[in-house]
């Protein structure tokens, strides 16, 4: 092992922090280009509404005012529209109906908030006050935001989708499941509703679109995930620009929970405007306000979902059928979520021989729904474990008993959904979970919070998800329209300090220390003598960006393969200027040493030697140490863990409390524990989040977003998460079998994990079946009072 | 217009502004230091605080004009010298960030909350002072030991 201090395993505290402490971060909005104008976009109003015409001609006169752009100038020029990269069938093979989706609202404004016009000015308050003097003659056309309610509405999102349904899939041997449940000595039957989520990173998209007169070509600073993924879009959809001809930057980003993944129209019209306004940079800064109606939403799905028993407890089937919202528009990777990301993980932990999952995707006048941490993972475990513990409740077992008697055991595991489980010891987590949250004194503690007028209750949630999304062919053949490998390119500097370039980018996962730490550990250089670059695709040639927890599985696994090809050739040089056969040569600590002699070399050594060429014949030993290597996962990973949730809930308020919470997870091996603990503690947030606190309300009426703001949208706050020492955190391991370093992810699973569980406990408090998400204090409080409950 | 001077950690400055022009923004475009961010439109997320005078405040809700003659302090302002303010390393020491862009503010709320509260700050005030302050990474875990660490150090 190279230093210990700075290798894998270690928590070493984090490179890119000192920027951030001391606000020298560059973020997007940080950056002002030369002569810049600022962009800013007139919005639709209305949920649903023809354009009749829109009038300019005055707003063009303002003050300040540098140039105005409609859809139809978008479609003037021939900009294409923006595109779904996962191609759904439906069960009868019919294709999804991806209605048209322009860069601006063309003909048709389809939910509240939707972009007609980029205006153009010297200012912002320039831009907003012309913005106020454009007129937009609208006829209003019947909406609808309710999921449940869009397939027999009147109103009709997409013309291709009478019906508003974009596709019906499915996935499982529906005769074999109806078998199953013919034959069930007891089923368990439930609607679950998974609420509509807002992303919120905090840093707001933004993005600044150049155009050079003199290269014919483009920039684009953008708050991305996948900057490469973005220039792929924009030049191969889009057709703004061959990809040579454009590149995309993604400096620092804050946060970005999915929703920085995809490309949007508003950064499209930013780069593209900027040709016919003689090149000048056109910044445009998100409000929040756009965050919350423009940034694809999460989640929105409505579910009916049955799970099959045997008399002995066993499960033998499940049957689920679920409407997931799609907003008005499929967004890049929307098709994927609500079936290759959750149909193929419905067997949770599970031995279940026989699933059936029929899925609606449905569009409605809202925001476009997309990846949000998790993507389509959480809205399966929650399906999941509300079902089992509630069967578990209702065949009077203990729940945790109930979940290990139906645990897969044995592995490889092929479930009946897709999904070949390579690892995992579901048993050992529940126990060391069991333990941590001392399970076994629960009534105590129960009669002690009833002392105190508060119901007290316990849940669980034993979940999987399936990341490091994914061998190349598997997905291309279930629809995708990229493959989801990883790049990385090593070079070796002369005097041996490292630089790594990968397609992978980081905003707020830390990979400026923990890919370092690889290095540190493989090649024994000081990570300080290690440059991460990431985010430019004038940098780096290719990759397919940060998302899906797979930046470790796949990003790392891919700067692995390319290190090995630098000892190898490092190897080789050694061997050379050490005049010994290249068999003999041992690299250790970043020393080679020649077997059986005392002759050495440093790393830093051999790296000038290759760049020297003195001591070695160039025409047999290729001048220099640079190497790169892509790497295309053989299997999805899978983490897998059990979340213990605890709750007291106020009698007289309704208010839930997390009393505490206890997560164990196995994510094989972890390169730095401190930054995996960070991910699961923002991702059990999240999870918190969306069981208590947050849910995107649109009103029916008027098709309005009511929750629009961090005023009405409730983020989670400090005092809503436990305690510090009532927040347990503890790893089992079983390495990951499909790659060198042995890693699953650990970027998704708290927010994947943590609403069942914390549903779980409240309906266990309550001893009542179900509640809704979020669970406010109302919806408590009013929960309560229907089943006249009282603390004894 | 009307001119607007100010001393910005500890460097005199002054700027032709708008009745209108915010704090942040003074801060931000005027002035060029971007270690001050704005997060929302509704004074909620705190990703702007400052300190104006030694006080915490949130600069997309204070008019740039308002500040005449005083003394503000950014992110930008904190460490002296090569050293970080004890609030700066703890963060850091904690993991108390991830993505950075809620640090400013939370570490500027951090410092003001220790300076009116002693140094022995319960786990619950830190709590609850910090409701102006959205972080979306960190689950707040973090952020509160690093709260703790800093103002022990402070
Ligand atoms: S930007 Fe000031 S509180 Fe959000
Ligand atoms: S660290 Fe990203 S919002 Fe706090």
């Amino acid at each position: 092992m190279a230093d210990t201090k700075t290798g894998i395993g270690a928590s070493v505290r984090r490179k890119e922090d000192l920027r951030f402490i001391t606000g020298k971060g560059n973020y997007t909005d940080d950056i002002n280009l030369k002569d810049q104008t600022i962009g800013y976009f007139l919005r639709s109003p209305h949920a649903h509404a023809k354009i009749k015409g829109i009038n300019t001609a005055k707003a063009r006169k303002m003050d300040g005012v540098v140039g105005i752009f409609t859809g139809e100038d978008v479609a003037k020029d021939k900009l294409g529209g923006l595109i779904c990269g996962w191609m759904i069938h439906s069960k009868d093979g019919s294709p999804m109906k991806a209605g048209p989706h322009p860069v601006l609202a063309l003909d048709k404004v389809r939910f509240v908030g939707d972009q007609v016009a980029l205006i153009v000015a010297e200012t912002k308050e320039q831009a907003r006050a012309a913005a106020q003097a454009i007129v937009v003659s609208y006829d209003v056309l019947p909406h609808v935001v309710d999921v449940a309610k869009a397939m027999k509405s009147k109103a009709n999102v997409h013309d291709l989708a009478p019906d508003n349904r974009v596709f019906n899939w499915s996935l499982g041997n529906e005769a074999d499941t109806n078998a199953a449940f013919a034959k069930a000595a007891h089923v368990t039957s439930m609607d679950i509703v998974n609420n509509r989520l807002i992303p919120n990173a905090m840093e707001p998209r933004a993005a600044i679109g150049s155009y050079d007169t003199g290269t014919e070509s483009y920039t684009l600073y953008t708050t991305s995930q996948n900057p490469h993924v973005a220039r792929l879009v924009i030049s191969a959809f889009h057709g703004l620009a061959p990809e040579h001809k454009l590149r995309v930057i993604a400096p620092d980003v804050g946060g970005g929970f999915g929703s920085k993944i995809f490309i949007y129209g508003e950064e499209v019209a930013c780069v593209w405007a900027s040709k016919f306004i003689g090149g000048r940079p056109i910044k445009w800064t998100g409000e929040r306000s756009e965050s919350f109606l423009c940034d694809a939403h999460g989640r929105d799905h409505v579910t009916k979902a049955e799970l099959a028993m045997d008399a002995s407890g066993k499960i033998t089937g499940m049957r689920v059928h679920t409407k997931a919202s799609m907003g008005a528009y499929l967004s890049t990777f929307s098709a994927a979520v609500p079936t290759y990301l959750y149909g193929t993980l419905l067997s949770g932990q599970y031995n279940i021989p026989n699933i059936y999952v029929e899925v609606d995707a449905i569009y409605t006048n809202t925001a476009p729904v997309d990846a949000y941490r998790g993507a389509g993972r959480p809205e399966a475990t929650y399906v999941v474990e509300r079902l089992v513990e509630t069967a578990a409740r209702e065949l009077k077992m203990d729940p945790a008993e109930f979940r290990r008697k139906n645990f897969v055991t044995s592995f490889p595991h092929q479930t009946p959904v897709i999904m070949m489980y390579d690892a995992g010891d579901y048993g050992a987590s529940l126990d060391k979970a069991l333990a941590m949250a001392d399970y076994k004194n629960f009534t105590s503690r129960k009669a002690e919070s009833a002392k105190n007028g508060k119901l007290r209750g316990v849940g669980f949630s034993a979940y999987i998800e399936a990341c490091g999304i994914a061998p190349s062919a598997a997905v291309g053949s279930l629809g995708a329209g990229v493959g989801l490998w990883e790049s990385a390119e090593v070079r070796v500097n002369p005097i041996g300090t490292v630089e790594i370039l990968t397609g992978s980018h980081s905003h707020g996962q830390g990979h400026e220390t923990t890919f370092a730490q690889l290095v540190s550990e493989r090649l024994g250089v000081d990570i300080n003598n290690v440059l991460i670059v990431h985010g430019d695709t004038d940098k780096v040639q290719m990759g397919m960006g940060t998302y899906g927890s797979r930046s470790g599985a796949v990003g790392m696994t891919a700067i692995s393969k390319a290190l090995d090809k630098i000892e190898a050739k490092a190897k080789k040089i050694a061997a050379a200027v050490m005049e010994s056969s290249v068999n003999d040569v041992e690299f250790k600590d970043g020393t080679f040493t020649i077997k059986g002699t005392d002759k050495k070399m440093g790393f830093g050594e051999v790296a000038l030697a290759s760049y020297l060429g003195h001591k070695f014949n160039t025409s047999e030993i290729e001048l220099g140490l640079k190497e790169s290597a892509f790497h295309d996962p053989s299997n999805f990973v899978f983490p897998a863990g059990v979340h213990i949730c605890e709750v007291e809930v106020d009698v007289d308020t309704g208010l839930t409390k997390i009393a505490s919470y206890t997560a164990v997870d196995d994510f094989g091996n972890l390169i730095n524990p401190m930054i995996v603990e960070g991910q699961v503690q923002g991702g059990v947030a999240q999870g918190i989040g969306q069981a208590l606190l947050e849910g995107a309300v649109y009103d029916e009426d008027s098709g309005q977003l009511l929750t629009g703001s961090f005023m009405d949208y409730n983020m989670p706050r400090a005092a809503n998460m436990p305690h510090i020492e009532n927040f347990q955190l503890g790893f089992t391991c079983t390495p990951c079998p499909s790659n060198p370093l042995g890693m699953k992810g650990c970027g998704e699973a708290g927010a994947i994990a943590a609403p069942p569980a914390v549903i779980n406990a409240i309906t266990h408090a309550l001893g009542v079946r179900d509640i809704a998400m979020p669970a406010t204090p109302l919806t408590v409080w009013t929960a309560m009072q229907s089943m006249k409950i009282a603390a004894e | 217009m009307s001119v607007v001077k100010m001393k910005l950690n500890g460097k005199a400055v002054s700027g032709d502004v708008e009745a209108r022009t915010l704090l942040v923004d003074f801060i931000r475009q005027y002035q060029g230091m971007t270690g001050t961010h704005v997060g929302c439109d509704t004074s909620q997320c705190g990703a702007c605080v400052v300190h104006v005078n030694g006080k915490a405040i949130k600069s997309c809700t204070t008019l740039a004009v308002a500040c005449e003659g005083a003394e503000v302090t950014t992110v930008e302002g904190l460490a002296k010298g090569g050293d970080l303010h004890a609030m700066q390393a703890a963060f850091k020491e904690h993991h108390g960030l991830q993505c950075g862009f809620c640090t400013p503010g939370m570490i500027m709320s951090a410092i003001d909350i220790v300076k009116r509260n002693g140094k022995n700050v319960s786990e619950d005030v830190i709590r609850r002072e910090l409701s102006g302050n959205i972080c979306r990474c960190t689950g707040y875990h973090n952020i509160v030991k690093a709260v703790q660490a800093g103002a022990a150090n402070m």
